[in-house]
């Protein structure tokens, strides 16, 4: 039997193109997110073209009943899990209605600990398996641009950290992949630096890179690692003044 | 944005729109007009180029595969590369293709697309067995033969303007291997090349390439190249090949300077060429890939003319005085000491009822040619021969017929238009070239 990877988010660009390279290597697939239309053309794409198992599930990542009911048809156990649900938000909008501003935050964070703890779960106690968060740059630290984002980011980078520790005994690989610009749904109309900007396949490939390579972090492009220590690295008595 | 078809002529300033959404591209129809549909570039000329390009890259995935039946459905942006990663292993091949594989299905469709099997094959909207058309009011039709036939034989072959072809369905064809049995041969003049393509009508794949550089006054050289999709029996003498699909194509990274390419050089690769081929005949067991798409092993091979781009010119002529028409041009060609770099000639079969479809039973000519001063007044020299025989010219590689050239050589215009006037109604979907060509 194929191993088998869970891809939370997948109708995300970058969740279906982790998916893809993944199936390419004769993973079977399962895609869980809220369009079942785009849902099913996905898993339909993934088994014609790489000749594996693909199949889908609804789940709306907001809606809490909605994983429980998952996990409860959901029988088996995975060989990996990748959370690649991620929302921008509005973050003018967020600072004035609370209701963006937990939206924000329960889908890029909150919400993700009610699936990824019950796979951590079962993979500490099988002593296998791997997590693969995206989150983002934008978590290394707060700017005024996107901070309420960046926060939520920045929480569920420190969980995957905190994930780590605990299961790095237990044959458990989690990563946290930290794009910085990507060209996708999330990101259209945006101008973008050409440069420092990656495409979702440019980000599949480099987690499937760092994937086979047990690295820990993977920041992509690989550039944002040092554009964000050189941010990081900044006195907060300077920082604070800035506006980048 | 700048951009610009395979020739690099024209170069236009556009605004470029692609997304995997349906619904998005919905609203991008709705919002915007002077809209052209586009796949991935490869069309030489302007035929999909406008002010608002809707690419359908994003569209890219594939829906169904009956690997016993040979049938695959796709959506529009699939390139023909991906599509034969997957059927190829399986015992399937595109039932048409063009010299390159880097073309969507969609475009292909939108160009209906010929090859070196058209004498026996037709071209590839007859093996198309259904498509959903997105219309310029937002709605889908699903239309095949049977239903909504009107639709599904002005699309094939309609450049795009009838509406965004979002999905298709492709009928395949059966191979035992993925390598092709090619004979090469040897002609000393264009009466043998044509007795020679007349004798060898029964092969599935012909086509052959002609040094033009001294005209018709004396002896045009050519090679005759014939393929065969390779059985099992015929691969047993050839057992170290490989089943795999070729690797990365090598890049082109920078532009020829423009000097590069001039007559000289241009004849010194034709004579190259033809000496290469030592012997009369020569047979070979191929993979596809090179069989089919020897300029792809070269990516952007089109920058080779430098950035002031180059010109297709391909026409086809009746068989009746084929041959006569050829030569005039050739000799128009000379006179005007021009030269083509690569020139393909192939004998096309009967035509089929897609409203502007381009092959009909003759004789093709393809002639590139890089982009200079004097080749418009020679292009319109060509014209008159080609219309004084009857012939046509394919819309796909055209960028410089004038409308009345165009009218004359497609009377089957004016039945396009009355269609389109019932599915785009505010004339919503129109290319660069279909404004210059008046239509």
């Amino acid at each position: 039997m194929n191993k088998n990877v869970l891809i939370i988010g997948g109708t995300s660009d970058i969740g279906f193109a982790i998916a893809s390279e993944f199936a390419h290597i004769g993973f079977d697939i399962t895609l869980l997110g809220r369009e079942r239309d785009a849902l099913k053309v996905n898993a339909n794409d993934l088994s014609i073209r790489h000749n594996i198992n693909a199949n889908y599930y609804f789940l709306d990542i907001l809606d809490l009943s909605s994983i429980d009911e998952f996990l409860n048809n959901y029988k088996q156990v995975p060989d990996g899990v990748i959370y690649s649900i991620g929302y921008l938000g509005d973050q003018a909008k967020a600072q004035n209605e609370f209701d963006e501003a937990k939206k924000i935050v329960d889908i890029n964070f909150t919400n993700s600990m009610k699936i990824l703890n019950h796979f951590a779960n079962q993979f500490e106690q099988k002593q296998s398996g791997f997590i693969i968060g995206i989150s983002s740059v934008a978590g290394d630290r707060g700017r005024q641009s996107n901070y309420i984002y960046g926060s939520a980011k920045a929480a569920f980078s420190t969980y995957l950290s905190g994930l780590r520790n605990r299961l790095s005994g237990k044959n458990v690989q989690v990563i946290t992949v930290k794009p910085g610009f990507v060209r996708t749904k999330m990101t259209a109309g945006l101008p973008l630096p050409e440069k420092l900007t990656s495409t979702p396949k440019m980000v599949a490939k480099d987690v499937i890179k760092g994937w086979k390579k047990h690295k820990d972090i993977i920041y992509t492009k690989s550039i944002w690692r040092w554009i964000m220590l050189a941010i990081k690295i900044v006195p907060e008595k300077i920082f604070k003044k800035t506006n980048i | 944005m700048l951009t610009s078809g395979w020739g690099n002529y024209p170069k236009v300033d556009a605004e470029l729109f692609s997304s995997s959404k349906i619904q998005d591209i919905i609203s991008y129809i709705g919002n915007n007009n002077n809209l052209i549909p586009q796949g991935f570039a490869r069309s030489y000329g302007d035929s999909a180029l406008n002010g608002h390009i809707l690419s359908t890259r994003k569209l890219d995935h594939f829906i169904e595969f009956d690997s016993e039946k040979g049938i695959i459905t796709a959506q529009a942006g699939v390139l023909f590369s991906e599509i034969l990663q997957i059927v190829v292993p399986k015992g399937w091949f595109l039932p048409v293709t063009p010299g390159t594989k880097y073309v969507t299905l969609g475009g292909a469709i939108s160009s209906d697309v010929h090859g070196k099997n058209h004498h026996k094959h037709g071209t590839l909207g007859q093996y198309v067995e259904s498509m959903d058309i997105l219309l310029a009011n937002g709605e889908i039709k699903h239309c095949s033969k049977s239903e909504n036939s009107e639709l599904f034989n002005s699309a094939i072959a309609g450049m795009g303007l009838m509406g965004v072809i979002l999905s298709a369905t492709l009928k395949l064809h059966k191979i035992e291997t993925a390598y092709i049995k090619q004979k090469v041969i040897k002609t000393r003049s264009l009466e043998e090349l044509y007795e020679l393509f007349e004798i060898n009508r029964n092969y599935t794949y012909s086509v052959s390439w002609i040094d033009i550089t001294g005209g018709a006054r004396r002896s045009v050289n050519g090679l005759l190249m014939l393929g065969e999709h390779a059985l099992r029996e015929d691969l047993q003498v050839n057992k170290e090949k490989k089943d795999v699909i070729a690797g990365n194509p090598l890049d082109v990274p920078f532009y020829f300077p423009n000097i590069v390419l001039n007559h000289s050089t241009i004849k010194i690769f034709n004579t190259l060429y033809y000496a290469k081929e030592l012997k009369k005949e020569k047979n070979a067991i191929t993979y596809f890939d090179s069989y089919f798409y020897p300029l792809d092993i070269v990516n952007n091979w089109n920058k080779v003319y430098g950035h002031r781009g180059f010109l297709q010119y391909q026409f086809v002529v009746p068989l009746e005085h084929g041959l006569q028409a050829i030569k005039q041009i050739l000799n128009k060609i000379a006179d005007y000491g021009q030269a083509s770099f690569l020139t393909v000639l192939k004998t096309f079969g009967k035509r089929n009822d897609f409203v502007l479809s381009f092959p009909d039973e003759g004789y093709t000519l393809a002639m590139d040619f890089p982009l200079t001063r004097g080749l418009f007044p020679m292009f319109d020299e060509l014209d008159k021969i080609v219309l004084d025989y009857g012939g046509r010219f394919y819309l796909t590689k055209d960028a410089h017929l004038s409308p009345e050239t165009f009218r004359k050589s497609n009377p089957e215009i004016e039945k396009f238009l009355e269609i389109k006037a019932k599915y785009d109604p505010n004339n919503k979907f129109q290319s660069l070239q279909s404004k210059r060509l008046g239509f």
